[in-house]
Formats: C-alpha cells, sequence, structure tokens
C-alpha cells in the first residue's frame, strides 16, 4: 500500500513538473479564488450587488465597451439586477435611438424603449478602435465565460467535484484589481499598461477603478450601502457581467435540483425494480422459459 | 409470466391485419422483447442502450436547436446567444446538445473499451463490430462539424486546423482543402455545408446504428466469459430483464450528464468559443474537443506533418482490423492474465495521450507523446498477436450458467453447480 502511495506520488510529481514550467513561460500571475454568491448548486445573485455593478459598467466600463445581448427589458427581469419597470422605462428613455427608415426614406432618432439592446458606445469597431489606440475594446455580454486560466493537473479533475466554474469571474475579479507598478526592467510602449493577470501581463485597456471614484451612497442618505473601494467595484461589476454571460443561471440551478432530485428517487425506484425481477432468475434459468 | 411467448401472436383483430401485411410487431417483439440474451452481461453492457438514448437526445435537442439558429458568418454567434436568452428553454436545448456529444462520447468510449476487455469483436462479430467503428468515425466527423457551428475562436480555428490536414495529400492536397471549404479559406461557405452536414449525418448514424443493432441480433450479445450461449437456462429474455435493468443504468448516465448541464454547462467546452470567430486573431493555444485529444496528440507526435496524418486516421482504422490482429482464441480477458495488464496499460496510454493532447506540443510532452503513441500502434501490431500465441489462458467455465451460479455461491448446493451438462 505504501508503496503503491509513494508511486502515485511521484506520477503526479512527474505530470505536474512540465506543467509548472509551461506556466512560468505564460508570464501572469493565477488569480485568487473568490467566493461568489452565485457558485455552487443553489447560487443565487444577490440583486443588490447586481446593481451596483451595473453603476460601475455604466460609470466605468460603458464608455469604451458594448454590451450587445442585453437589451434593457432584461435589467427588470427575474434572476437578473430586477430593477423596476419604470427604472429601466426612464433609464432607456435617457438613450437617443437610431431607428428607421421611416416612410419617407430617412434614418430618424427617438428615446429608447425597454426592447431595444443597450446601445453601442461606437458605431463600427473601426471606429472604436480608432478611438483605443487601434484597438477595439470587446463586447462585455458574454465576457465571464470568454475568459479563463489553466487550472492544471489535478484541479481540472477535482474541479468537476467541486463544480468549480468561476474561473471567468475569477479572472475578471482579479484582472480590474491586476493594475500594480510593472517591474523596472520592464519596457512598455506608450498606450499599454502593466496587469498581473492578464496573459503576457501587457494590456492595452488603461486601470478605470479608483477608490471612491463611483458613489454607492443612494439619494437622500448619507452612508453608502457598500464600501466605495476598488475591491467592491471589481466584485460587484464581475458579478455583474457573470449576470450579463448567464441571464439564466438561477433558473438553471433551479430547475437543476429539481430535475436531479426526481431522477435520484426514479433511479432507486427502478434499482429495487431490477432486482426484483432479476430475482425471479433461478439456477435453470428464466420463469419464462420454464413453461 | 404467459405474456412472454418467445414468439408474437397478434391478438387483435387490427395487429393480425397488419401483422399479415407488414410483420412489424412481431420484428420488434423478437428485437426487444423475446431476444435472448446471456444471463451472466454486466453493467457495461448498458451502454449500447445508453449509446440509443443519447443519439435518439441529440437528434431532438439538436432539432430544436436548429429551429433558432442562422448558419451564416455574421450570425451564427448572435444566434446562439439568442437561443441562449431569448428563446423559452433555449439555454436547456443548446447545453443538452454540448453537453450531451460529450457524454455521447463518454459512452461510446466505454462501450468500445468493454469490447476491448471481453474480445466482443472477435469471430463471429467481426461485422458488428466493424459496424461500429464507422459509427464512430461518423460521429467524430458530426461533434467536429457541431463544435463549428457556434462560430466561435475555438469553432473557427479548430475547422482550419483540421480541414488544413487534408492539404498534407500530396499533388491534390490544396484543392481537396479548397473543396471543402468552398472557397480559399474557412468562411461562411464552410459554416454553410458543416450545417447541412451536421443535420445530415446523425440520420446515417442512425442507419448504421441499425445494421450494427442487426449484426448483434445474428450472433447474439457477447457475454463477461466470452463463451457461447448453450442452452436456454444461460439466457434471459430482453424484456423485462435488459429493458430494467438498460433503464436504471441509463438513468444514473443521465444523472451524470445533468450534474454538467445544470451546474457546469461550459467545463467541457473552452472559454475562448464564447469569442466571436476572427480570421485575424490567432488564439494562443488551438486544441479540439477533449474527446479527440489523444488522436490530436497522435498527429502532433510526429514531427512529418503528412506522416502525422496518416498516423491519427491510422489510429482509428486499426480498430477495424481488430478482430485479425488478436491472435487469442479466448474471448474474454477475464481469462486472460497478461492480456489484462496490457488492456490496463492500453486504457493509460490513452488517457495519456488525451493529456498530452491537451498541453502545448514542446519539450517533454512531445517525448511523451511519442512514446505513448508507439504504445498505442504497439498494443495492436505487436503486443496482441503475440499474446494469443504465447500466454497460456485460464480455464473456461463449461457455461454461462455455471459461472453465474458459481459466482452468487454460498445459496447453492456444490452439485448443483457442478451439474448443468444435461439439456
Amino acid at each position: 500500500m505504501k508503496k503503491t502511495l509513494i508511486l502515485a506520488g511521484a506520477l503526479i510529481a512527474a505530470l505536474a513538473m512540465p506543467s509548472g514550467a509551461a506556466l512560468a513561460a505564460g508570464d501572469y500571475v493565477k488569480p485568487p479564488r473568490h467566493s461568489w454568491s452565485f457558485s455552487g448548486p443553489f447560487g443565487t445573485f444577490d440583486r443588490e450587488q447586481l446593481q451596483r455593478g451595473f453603476l460601475v459598467f455604466r460609470q466605468a466600463c460603458a464608455s469604451c465597451h458594448g454590451l450587445e445581448y442585453v437589451s434593457f427589458r432584461n435589467l427588470a427581469e427575474p434572476g437578473g439586477p430586477e430593477f423596476t419597470p419604470g427604472q429601466v422605462e426612464a433609464l432607456a428613455a435617457d438613450f437617443r435611438i437610431q431607428d428607421g427608415p421611416d416612410s419617407s426614406g430617412e434614418m430618424f432618432e427617438r428615446p429608447g424603449e425597454i426592447a431595444d439592446r443597450w446601445p453601442n458606445p461606437f458605431r463600427n469597431k473601426q471606429e472604436a478602435a480608432a478611438a483605443n489606440a487601434g484597438k477595439a475594446p470587446p463586447d462585455l455580454s458574454v465576457m465571464a465565460k470568454a475568459r479563463t486560466f489553466e487550472r492544471g493537473f489535478p484541479w481540472f479533475i477535482t474541479d468537476m467535484f467541486t463544480q468549480y466554474t468561476e474561473n471567468g469571474v475569477d479572472y475578471i475579479n482579479a484582472f480590474l484589481q491586476g493594475y500594480v507598478d510593472p517591474p523596472e526592467d520592464l519596457d512598455i510602449l506608450a498606450g499599454n499598461h502593466f496587469n498581473l493577470y492578464y496573459p503576457g501581463q501587457i494590456v492595452a485597456m488603461p486601470n478605470v477603478l479608483f477608490d471612491g471614484a463611483i458613489s454607492y451612497t443612494p439619494e437622500g442618505s448619507d452612508r453608502p450601502v457598500a464600501p466605495e473601494t476598488v475591491a467592491q467595484y471589481a466584485e460587484d461589476v464581475t458579478a455583474f457581467l457573470m449576470w450579463t454571460a448567464e441571464p439564466h443561471l438561477e433558473q438553471r440551478k433551479r430547475i437543476g435540483f429539481q430535475v436531479m432530485l426526481f431522477l435520484l428517487v426514479f433511479a432507486g425506484l427502478l434499482y429495487f425494480t431490477k432486482k426484483k425481477i432479476w430475482g425471479r432468475l433461478g439456477e435453470d434459468g428464466a420463469p419464462e422459459y420454464r413453461a | 409470466m404467459s405474456t412472454h411467448s418467445p414468439t408474437y401472436v397478434p391478438k387483435s383483430a387490427g395487429a393480425k391485419w397488419l401483422e399479415s401485411r407488414l410483420p412489424i410487431i412481431g420484428l420488434v417483439h423478437s428485437s426487444f422483447v423475446a431476444y435472448p440474451v446471456p444471463r451472466n452481461l454486466n453493467y457495461m453492457w448498458t451502454f449500447g442502450a445508453i449509446l440509443m438514448i443519447m443519439l435518439v437526445l441529440q437528434i431532438v435537442t439538436g432539432i430544436v436547436l436548429a429551429m433558432h439558429y442562422t448558419p451564416h458568418a455574421d450570425m451564427a454567434f448572435s444566434s446562439v446567444e439568442h437561443i441562449m436568452r431569448n428563446v423559452e428553454y433555449g439555454w436547456l436545448m443548446r447545453y443538452l446538445h454540448a453537453n450531451g456529444a460529450s457524454m455521447f462520447f463518454v459512452a461510446v468510449y466505454i462501450h468500445m473499451f468493454r469490447g476491448l476487455y471481453y474480445g466482443s469483436y472477435k469471430a463471429p462479430r467481426e461485422v458488428l463490430w466493424i459496424l461500429g467503428v464507422i459509427i464512430l468515425l461518423l460521429m467524430m466527423a458530426t461533434a467536429f462539424m457541431g463544435y463549428v457551428l457556434p462560430w466561435g475562436q475555438m469553432s473557427y480555428w479548430g475547422a482550419t486546423v483540421i480541414t488544413n490536414l487534408f492539404s498534407v495529400i500530396p499533388v491534390v492536397g490544396d484543392t481537396i482543402v479548397t473543396f471543402l471549404w468552398g472557397g480559399y479559406s474557412v468562411g461562411n461557405p464552410t459554416l454553410n455545408r458543416f450545417f447541412s452536414l451536421h443535420y445530415l449525418l446523425p440520420f446515417m448514424i442512425f442507419g448504421v446504428v441499425l445494421l450494427h443493432v442487426w449484426a448483434l441480433h445474428v450472433p447474439g450479445n457477447n457475454n463477461p466469459t466470452g463463451i457461447d450461449v448453450k442452452t436456454k437456462k444461460d439466457t434471459v429474455p430482453f424484456h423485462p430483464y435488459m429493458t430494467v435493468k438498460d433503464t436504471f443504468s441509463a438513468t444514473l448516465f443521465i444523472l451524470v450528464l445533468c450534474w454538467f448541464v445544470f451546474y457546469m454547462p461550459n467545463y467541457m467546452g473552452h472559454a475562448d468559443n464564447y469569442v466571436p470567430a476572427d480570421p485575424s486573431i490567432t488564439p494562443s493555444h488551438i486544441v479540439p474537443e477533449w474527446y479527440f485529444l489523444p488522436f490530436y496528440a497522435i498527429l502532433r507526435a510526429i514531427p512529418n506533418a503528412l506522416l502525422g496524418v496518416i498516423a491519427m486516421f491510422a489510429a482509428i482504422a486499426v480498430l477495424a482490423f481488430l478482430p485479425w490482429l488478436d491472435t487469442s482464441r479466448v474471448r474474454s480477458g477475464s481469462y486472460r492474465p497478461i492480456f489484462k495488464l496490457f488492456f490496463w496499460l492500453f486504457v493509460v496510454v490513452n488517457l495519456g495521450l488525451g493529456y498530452l493532447g491537451a498541453m502545448p506540443a514542446e519539450g517533454a510532452y512531445v517525448i511523451w507523446a511519442r512514446i505513448l503513441t508507439i504504445l498505442y500502434f504497439a498494443h495492436f501490431f505487436v503486443f496482441l498477436p503475440l499474446l494469443g500465441l504465447l500466454e497460456k489462458p485460464k480455464a473456461l467455465p463449461n457455461s454461462i450458467s455455471e459461472s453465474v451460479l458459481k459466482k452468487s455461491g454460498s445459496g447453492m448446493p456444490q452439485g448443483a453447480a457442478a451439474k448443468p451438462q444435461d439439456a
């Protein structure tokens, strides 16, 4: 037994070693694990957090990044930030949306409606790139599912059992807080920035979050509802992006539990049915053949 | 008990009328009700039924998805997002379909390893086995084209890498690739034809599956002892014995599928595929789906591109020749002590190749991939042919029922277990 354990340990070490070497060449720091309200089989979004996250998105992200697949109406739907329909209508009306052509063939502008998609900050990719030192900021709708980091052996196996699926949000959360002073010997070209967690560590996006820059103090109150810190902003906006990427997450987990429960009970009944039926078999075979 | 007569006799006037014109109820009855199966089949034998269920699940969810999907390079990605967000239970259909494909391969690989261990490919089941290899090839083609449809970065670049494999064919390679693409790079025509073929191939799979079942029902099932059915005592009727066992096993399998669908639906996919396809940006790491990784590792293990492609396809094609490469007359690995070791070595080799396929092709990974590739082919061309000649198998039981009664043990008087020579 002891020998087997030593052998297994040696095997794991042998497998783990080359992957460690490969990581050093990749040049980024693995994001730390964060605890999220929506992780695990019973996870749900924290509405207040999503609402704060939306605020952060609007003030810190929306001037460069789009949210192409999110419609205003989504913000009021169950399972999301659940703003009131009135709030969302007022929000949409703040935007001017191009529509048309009208009956005379002209394009026109009108106030936004809840059925409209979130308007892109740029008319097209070219304009977005031109305004951002040649690199168009990516759309954020599915960003929380479009980013990840290497889990490595054996974690990619244990993740299956622990249901760790927060690679994307852990990365984004760390990335938003990852703007630290670069190592002194590193030459960074103008328009580029150093980020600990970005693969390659040189990123076009500048730091956008600063302590106290976004107010969490509701009107008519003198105390913020959450700390006005970079860590809090990053966590809130990341949770918001998880919702935009997976708007039916709560429904999925809720139905999932019901389905799993049903299947478990069903499997149990089938097991005993099977046992009973197979119990009819004697040494002379199936009773069906005896007649 | 009297309902389980071995041959179907129509009772109602309508059934008699139909049966005398098209004996289809009788066919179903003889194939899935009265069909005798060895009584000692273990749970490894339930994966055939599981695969049938998975194929139907894939076809049903796929047809629903196709109702909402747009196979156009500019719209495919956003139509998938439309399914995920706006179609009622669209997320469920898509996650079932994507994870269902992965679990389909889990089941098919278990099914194949079961066949490898118990010698299910040996006479008289060679045609059955070869039909299975054809199904595997069709499944791989279908899954590959399906992964292209969301038109994310990994879709696009995976399609580019895999289709480019054909360019190594001497003289006509480039022409073939242009023909596959419908242009000079992967683009809208490629996506369109992949969608069309992705819809077609599952029905071809279904056809070959029917042949596979037909070819199974002629010689009947193999079993864990590998010895032939001798008397009725060795068998049970398919219904209710196998139907209830298959249903139980399939329920557990679907439970595992649901674990992924509902709790970690993107675990088996790639994050890069949530980035829309962009021909101007190559992902740092182009990796196929996990079920292709062992073959991808073999492809990259060989420095010459043409030989690598040949080796990769040979790794699958060699399976079709397995019935004649294995020289042992004993079917079941249970009675072959040395084969057993090599079988598990082969399993480890495959897992190792899978791991290496996901790693970058550099340094120690390449060396390991080469060692394991050699071991992979050695299993078919060296170990199996030699083992059959050199290995001394253990004594086989006299009959299936003898082996069953011996195992269930204590309740049976010793004499009874040794008896069944009569009948």
